[in-house]
């Protein structure tokens, strides 16, 4: 996994609530069986104006000039601003493998879906969550001025504005250890073999049923 | 000291080792996996040299890209014409040839959906974790197990490592109290639920679902109410063990035999929560108030009663609110205040693992019977959960009712749940859905989707648009027809 520190990027807003997975990579694209390559199809069903298939040629595509990241201020965002439960409906991981194949490295809004959440983080990308007002805030002053950036420090948990205003925001211990290390979660459980094995052992002689080799099957 | 709650007493005896940062290693022992979100995990698992911990707590089966005709999938992966999903299933049936690990190929009878064949095969067991790359999974939480969807990275995590790292969540409990009225189902109650609390109301939290009108429920209709938890937020529903759970265990094929039998089920009475456990949230609500429900938008929060309309956008409390309502108004093609009744629909598909199991089946068929699908409606399809369910319902005539009345009848499998086969809407086109998402282009670019329950899904293809089922002169308001199928 990427490491992340500190971002200094271009700020794309998504001001619309509830972005479903579906929105984020619709499902002709879940046929892959790669985890690269998602990122021309993000938003596929709001970035075009035809309805997109797996493996074609983007070139000839219309874009729905509307849309925001077709516009050319926002070219290069490595940060997209959102509303409220981003990422809700399905557990594909194809959704943040297109945020990033893309070039977000950053999401914020004032709250996510729980598996969208770890998704997300698992894949390299810091999601901020601040309050309502906050978000609003920053919509604000997107909206008005082009190139705006801003600056996420996370070993500091803050975000500074343009105008030096400072943001603070939470986010647990353990995934922020993961992506400032840019850690392997399998490898640092595998750290723990031992316990999962004493575990193990004393599950199967507890509730045998739970294991098809030891369970009594008619 | 308070006491526990049924999530506090499935996680307590999962954990393997709590971590001084917050999170903590799970124990998995049900791992289903299917075609879509598997692959990178094998490819993750064959890049770190890795293997899989445990071979037997694996069960696979391709659900999401099979086809659903009778013709196709008589050619078994060969009936599969887009290249695309024929590769995924391929590739399925490939790792879990390589590895070692169980699965039901497209044309063995046990293969469906997968949160519907764990229940039926008795893979799935109260006291158990179980996890999926489907954020679905939360169904297997109607057996008192501690089930949830997971990503692929996870997908690979727990085929190396027998575990996930997890953070406890928040208890939350919703109680349905009192009795259904007849023709209201665990489908309205679960939508009801969801319109209530919103599609955010269950995030962070295990929801357990419970009231008189939950344990009065089947396990399909316990299965239907947890399927939905996620939309409702939470990636954990559950409901606690009874003797409905056991007596639907026993003799199933994975279910455990003899002393083990007698042991399981001592230890599974335990999984309730205890009476003086303290939930972070409660919500209420009373049975009588529910009645069929229909969701109007594109969020399942969008939901209402049968005898309700369209909401005005302009009377919503929020801005973003009234935006989002405008939004799905403009989408769905409906106007404010238009009334449920008065919506037609082009199709109407009943399936998906939130409502292809055979009671399903049954409460449709009892609509169907007798009855002609309207001739506005340019296709019906019933799409049995699993091969078992079609076998059931075939063996109980339930497929003759169907196809008399204009149904396809077809072989298990997500189909129209999320068209990532052949069946799709076309842009534009209604359709009363008995699945679990509405979202835009869900069922097909444009399509506009409308969750019900399988009897008003049935009870909608014979008007052409939606009626209160309870109105019906129909089998279904029979109440000696009722519990008797
Ligand atoms: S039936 Fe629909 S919701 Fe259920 S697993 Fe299949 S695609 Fe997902």
């Amino acid at each position: 996994m990427q490491k992340f520190e500190r971002l200094e990027g271009l700020v794309a807003p998504l001001d619309r609530a509830n972005v479903d997975t579906d929105l984020i990579i619709p499902k002709q694209f879940l046929k892959s069986i790669k985890r690269t390559g998602f990122g021309v199809n993000l938003f596929d069903d709001l970035r075009y104006l035809d309805e997109g298939y797996p493996g074609q040629d983007i070139a000839g595509r219309p874009l729905n000039p509307d849309f925001v990241l077709n516009q050319p201020r926002y070219q290069g965002a490595s940060v997209l601003l959102a509303r409220r439960n981003f990422g809700c409906g399905s557990s594909r991981e194809h959704a943040p493998w297109a945020l990033e194949d893309f070039g977000f490295k950053v999401v914020i809004a004032p709250s996510f879906a729980d598996i969208f959440y770890n998704n997300a983080f698992k894949n390299g990308i810091l999601l901020v969550t601040l309050a309502e007002e906050e978000i609003d805030r920053l919509f604000q002053e997107v909206e008005p001025n082009e190139g705006y950036r801003l600056d996420i420090d996370l070993e500091n948990q803050r975000l500074i504005t343009p105008s030096g205003e400072v943001l603070e925001f939470d986010v647990d211990a353990f995934r922020k250890h993961c992506l400032l290390e840019g850690l392997d979660d399998i490898g640092l459980t595998l750290k723990d073999e031992g316990a999962i094995r004493t575990f193990e052992a004393r599950h199967r002689v507890q509730r045998p049923w739970l294991f098809r080799e030891t369970m009594k099957v008619g | 000291m308070s006491g526990q709650t049924l999530y506090d007493k499935l996680w307590s005896q999962h954990l393997v080792k709590q971590r001084d940062d917050g999170t903590a290693l799970i124990y998995i022992d049900r791992h289903l996996l299917h075609e879509v979100t598997s692959p990178q995990a094998f490819e993750g698992l064959r890049l770190a040299g890795r293997k899989p911990w445990r071979l037997d707590a694996n069960l696979a089966t391709p659900d999401h890209n099979v086809p659903t005709t009778i013709k196709e999938r008589a050619e078994g992966n060969a009936g599969i014409k887009d290249a695309t999903s024929l590769i995924q299933v391929q590739t399925l049936d490939e790792n879990c040839l390589s590895f070692g690990i169980e699965e039901f190929k497209i044309n063995d009878p046990r293969q469906g959906i997968v949160h519907v064949v764990g229940p039926e095969q008795g893979a799935t067991l109260p006291g158990m974790t179980v996890v999926c790359g489907d954020s679905h999974t939360a169904t297997h939480g109607a057996f008192g197990a501690l089930a949830h969807g997971i990503g692929t990275s996870e997908v690979e995590h727990v085929l190396a490592t027998q575990c996930l790292l997890a953070q406890k969540m928040k208890n939350m409990q919703v109680r349905v109290e009192g009795e259904l009225g007849t023709g209201v189902t665990a489908k309205d109650v679960v939508l009801a639920i969801i319109g209530k609390i919103g599609t955010a109301g269950g995030t962070g939290y295990a929801i357990e679902f419970a009231g008189d009108a939950i344990a009065s429920l089947s396990m399909e209709g316990r299965m239907t109410v947890c399927n939905m938890a996620i939309e409702a937020g939470a990636r954990v529903g559950l409901i606690a063990v009874d003797d409905t759970t056991i007596d639907y265990l026993a003799e199933r094929p994975y279910s455990p035999r003899g002393e083990q039998w007698t042991a399981a089920v001592v230890d599974w009475r335990h999984l309730v929560s205890d009476d003086d456990a303290a939930f972070d949230k409660v919500v209420t609500l009373k049975a009588e108030d529910i009645e069929p429900q229909v969701s109007w938008g594109t969020s399942p929060e969008m939901v209402t009663g049968i005898s309700g309309q369209v909401p005005d956008p302009a009377a919503a409390s929020d801005e973003t609110v009234q935006r989002s309502h405008a939004r799905a108004l403009e989408y769905m093609g409906l106007s404010a205040n238009q009334k449920i009744t008065d919506i037609k629909l082009d199709k109407v598909f009943i399936g998906s693992c939130t409502n292809s199991r055979i009671e399903d089946l049954r409460e449709a068929a009892k609509v169907a019977r007798g009855k002609k699908v309207a001739d506005s409606i340019m296709l019906a399809m019933v799409v049995p959960g699993s091969g078992l369910v079609k076998r059931q319902a075939e063996a109980e005539g339930l497929d003759k009712i169907f196809i008399e009345a204009g149904f396809e009848w077809r072989e298990p499998g997500c189909s129209m749940c999320l068209a990532m086969n052949a069946d799709k809407l076309g842009a534009g086109e209604h359709c009363a859905s008995t699945s679990n998402r509405n979202f835009e282009s869900r069922q097909g670019y444009g399509g506009r989707t409308h969750l019900v329950s399988p009897a008003m899904a049935a009870a909608a293809a014979i008007a052409g648009h939606f009626v209160d089922v309870r109105g019906l002169d129909s089998a279904a308001n029979d109440p000696t027809l009722v519990k008797e199928a």
